[in-house]
């Protein structure tokens, strides 16, 4: 793999151009083309219905240089198989001489829940692409309704604050770790804050042979409720207090691909959020409490995962 | 590649006709997902793979809704692609259909028709098809084996067609046409290859050089513009699909149009129907006919689109009409079919005396007893000059 040198993938063409209609400060864009940056050759991309997909395809126009599909919310994977497929049976036929790769792009909503049979499916069967899950933690793209991806007290509109329930009461789907279990060539969540890091794992998502995915958290600005210049503040505050650990599962083997010298305390990212101010009022620290022990929790599940 | 010699006849089921015409077609790509009773087909073209009689890519998936999400997917990358499926499977594609269609993607699909849930029930009759003649597919309802076999091979001419590129359900019913052994006559591999001739993929995704986006968001400024550019695939389907059948026949001896008349010559009373029970209104008309009595049949092969004109002509010596629906539209006063016909007939220069016949559900055996009866309900309507029941249950018991 070649060194990532911010200077050189500037002069690369972007996969998805300016132009697009996502929200200022939106994470997704931010993540897409990072990832497009370490294809290294011809891509053609699938996009699950999602904020992403509505915002960049609005006909007549596009946003996307790169051959584009679309076909409905929770088929993302199923159809990318095809076109997998396809791409084997007309190389073979000798009909395309072109190595293509395949990258999907679904969010949490099209990847967690409504296409997790199609994933799974997918993942079982070996379809050679990259799915990468850009993670917003509720369904954005309807305006912010509650996902299995939406953690414990968050606020939404179909999890919201009243006098008798405080945000979403369920604990978040842990994504990362379902598909693993699927024992896939290369799962990994990353961040668009350590961009270095996000992109040597695209990278390697795109070089291994079979299934590969990727979570990325992905801030959103009216469904987690910030200003729009603080993005990748969040995205870092994720990874530096533990919430969104950075790591890799590599044909079975576990390893941490950055972690914080000390992790800071959870209320830190929650804080910075409108979506969890209710958390944070006099007298409800036993919920503050349950978040942190969450987080703990996970943390210490993967460090026994990576052998620490 | 195994071959067929021409002019042969082999013993065979309607599963394995059609899974040998898909052999024959050899896709690029083959997605499917088993179900009762269409399951052989999965189960044959599995063993074709297996043995090496095919080049096709075969995605065993893991649902109906996925192949033919992945049969989308293949073919907007470029290739040729075919699935089958049946009843809950064709329910569980509803969504997609409609992508496929709107996406103008030629995958053609075997339906073995089986009726839905609930009660659960796997036997043959139209309701799965039916609930879905308004997603955008050519569907053609098919008689027999022979049929079927027949037209799986012409679909594919007629959803690739530069005028049509429209998804194509090649219709037959469970169990009577799908799992009973009848003699059929298939072409050679080389004919069929001849035939169906090499994929011209449009606007292929894998083109790379050429980057084309499928699935847009197209809102209230363009999506009513497409709309219409896909009916008029539709519009211009009949003409193809009797082009083709016509070519068909030059190579089979066989030819079939958008409706087979049978014994219309003279016929006051004219029962319509789709699919296997025509065979058996076959035997009806010739023994009724035998009696003096002037009944004619006429199957509507292609459903959608609907020919509305050669319905029109089919029936225009008709004084009474039966139209029998192997599904019912719970509500609408007809069945689909019946319906559509009825809605033709309103441009006929003088109407018949209409009736619509519910029959077969959940399989339920439609033998020549049954049919009698609606030739008795048409000589009913000729003698007193009015239709006792326009919508009836054929055989149903407590009705």
């Amino acid at each position: 793999m070649a060194p990532i040198n911010l200077k050189e993938l500037a002069k690369e063409q972007e996969g998805l151009s300016s132009g697009h209609r996502m929200c200022a400060g939106c994470a997704a864009p931010i993540v897409v083309r990072q990832i497009m940056h370490a294809a290294g050759g011809p891509v053609v991309a699938i996009n699950a219905t999602s904020c992403l997909e509505v915002t960049t395809s609005v006909y007549p126009t596009t946003a996307w240089n790169v051959p584009w599909l679309h076909n409905a919310f929770e088929n993302a994977s199923a159809t990318a198989g095809g076109v997998e497929t396809a791409l084997r049976a007309l190389w073979k036929a000798g009909e395309i001489t072109e190595d293509v790769k395949i990258v999907v792009f679904g969010g949490d909503g099209g990847t967690f829940d409504i296409g997790l049979q199609s994933l799974s499916g997918a993942l079982e069967r070996g379809h050679n692409f990259v799915y990468v899950c850009y993670d917003n933690e509720a369904y954005m793209n309807t305006g912010i309704q509650r996902s299995s991806a939406t953690p414990r007290g968050a606020s939404t509109t179909t999890s919201p604050v009243g006098r008798a329930q405080l945000g979403k009461r369920q604990t978040r789907k842990n994504m990362t770790e379902v598909v693993a279990a699927h024992r896939i060539p290369y799962v990994a969540q990353a961040s668009p804050s350590h961009w270095r890091d996000l992109i040597t794992k695209a990278q390697k998502a795109f070089q291994v042979d079979g299934p590969a995915f990727l979570n990325v958290i992905s801030p959103c600005v009216p469904g987690w409720r910030y200003e729009s210049q603080d993005t990748i503040k969040l995205a870092k505050l994720a990874v530096e207090t533990g919430y969104w650990p950075l790591y890799e599962v590599e044909d079975g083997k576990y390893r941490f691909t950055y972690k914080p010298r000390e992790r800071k305390p959870v209320a830190e990212f929650l804080a910075a959020q409108g979506r969890f101010q209710h958390l944070l009022k006099p007298g409800r620290e036993d919920e503050l409490a349950a978040m942190q022990a969450d987080v703990d929790a996970q943390w210490e599940e993967l460090l026994r995962r990576v052998g620490e | 590649m195994a071959t067929t010699t021409s002019k042969r006849r082999i013993a065979i089921s309607g599963n394995g006709a059609v899974a040998q015409a898909m052999r024959q077609i050899n896709p690029h790509v083959v997605a499917a997902y088993p179900i009762t009773p269409q399951t052989d087909v999965v189960e044959d073209f599995s063993q074709f793979v297996a043995d090496g009689l095919v080049t096709t890519e075969f995605v065993p998936v893991e649902s109906e809704h996925s192949a033919i999400s992945t049969c989308i997917g293949a073919a907007a990358a470029g290739a040729r692609v075919m699935t089958a499926t049946s009843s809950q499977g064709l329910a569980l594609m509803h969504e997609v259909l409609y992508i496929a269609a709107g996406m103008r993607l030629p995958i053609v699909m075997p339906v073995v028709n089986r009726t839905l849930s609930a009660p659960i029930n796997i036997h043959g009759d139209h309701s799965d098809s039916m609930g879905s003649r308004d997603a955008g597919w050519v569907q053609i309802y098919c008689k027999n084996a022979q049929e079927a076999y027949d037209t799986a091979v012409m679909a594919v001419r007629v959803a690739e067609h530069d005028d049509v590129r429209l998804p194509v359900m090649v219709c037959y019913d469970g169990f009577i046409t799908s799992h009973a052994l009848t003699s059929i006559e298939p072409l050679a591999d080389e004919q069929v290859q001849a035939f169906v001739g090499k994929h011209k993929a449009h606007y292929p995704l894998l083109d790379t050089q050429h980057p084309v986006t499928y699935g847009p968001l197209a809102l209230f400024d363009y999506y009513f513009e497409l709309k219409r550019q896909q009916a008029e695939g539709m519009f211009q389907a009949p003409r193809v699909i009797q082009d083709v059948a016509e070519e068909y026949a030059r190579l089979s001896g066989r030819y079939y149009g958008l409706v087979e008349e049978y014994r219309l010559e003279g016929a006051e009373m004219v029962v319509v129907v789709l699919s296997s029970a025509a065979s058996t209104m076959e035997v009806v008309v010739d023994e009724t006919r035998a009696q003096g009595v002037p009944v004619g049949l006429l199957r509507v092969r292609a459903y959608r689109p609907f020919p509305r004109a050669e319905i029109l002509r089919g029936l225009s010596g008709a004084r009474a009409v039966a139209v029998l629906d192997r599904a019912d539209a719970p509500g609408a006063g007809n069945g689909p079919v019946g319906g559509d016909v009825r809605s033709a007939l309103f441009e006929a220069e003088r109407r018949p005396l209409f009736m619509n016949g519910i029959y077969g559900l959940g399989g339920r055996d439609t033998g020549p007893d049954l049919l009698r009866q609606v030739v008795e309900r048409l000589q009913g309507a000729l003698a007193t000059g009015k239709v006792a029941e326009p919508l009836f249950y054929l055989g149903v018991r407590g009705d």
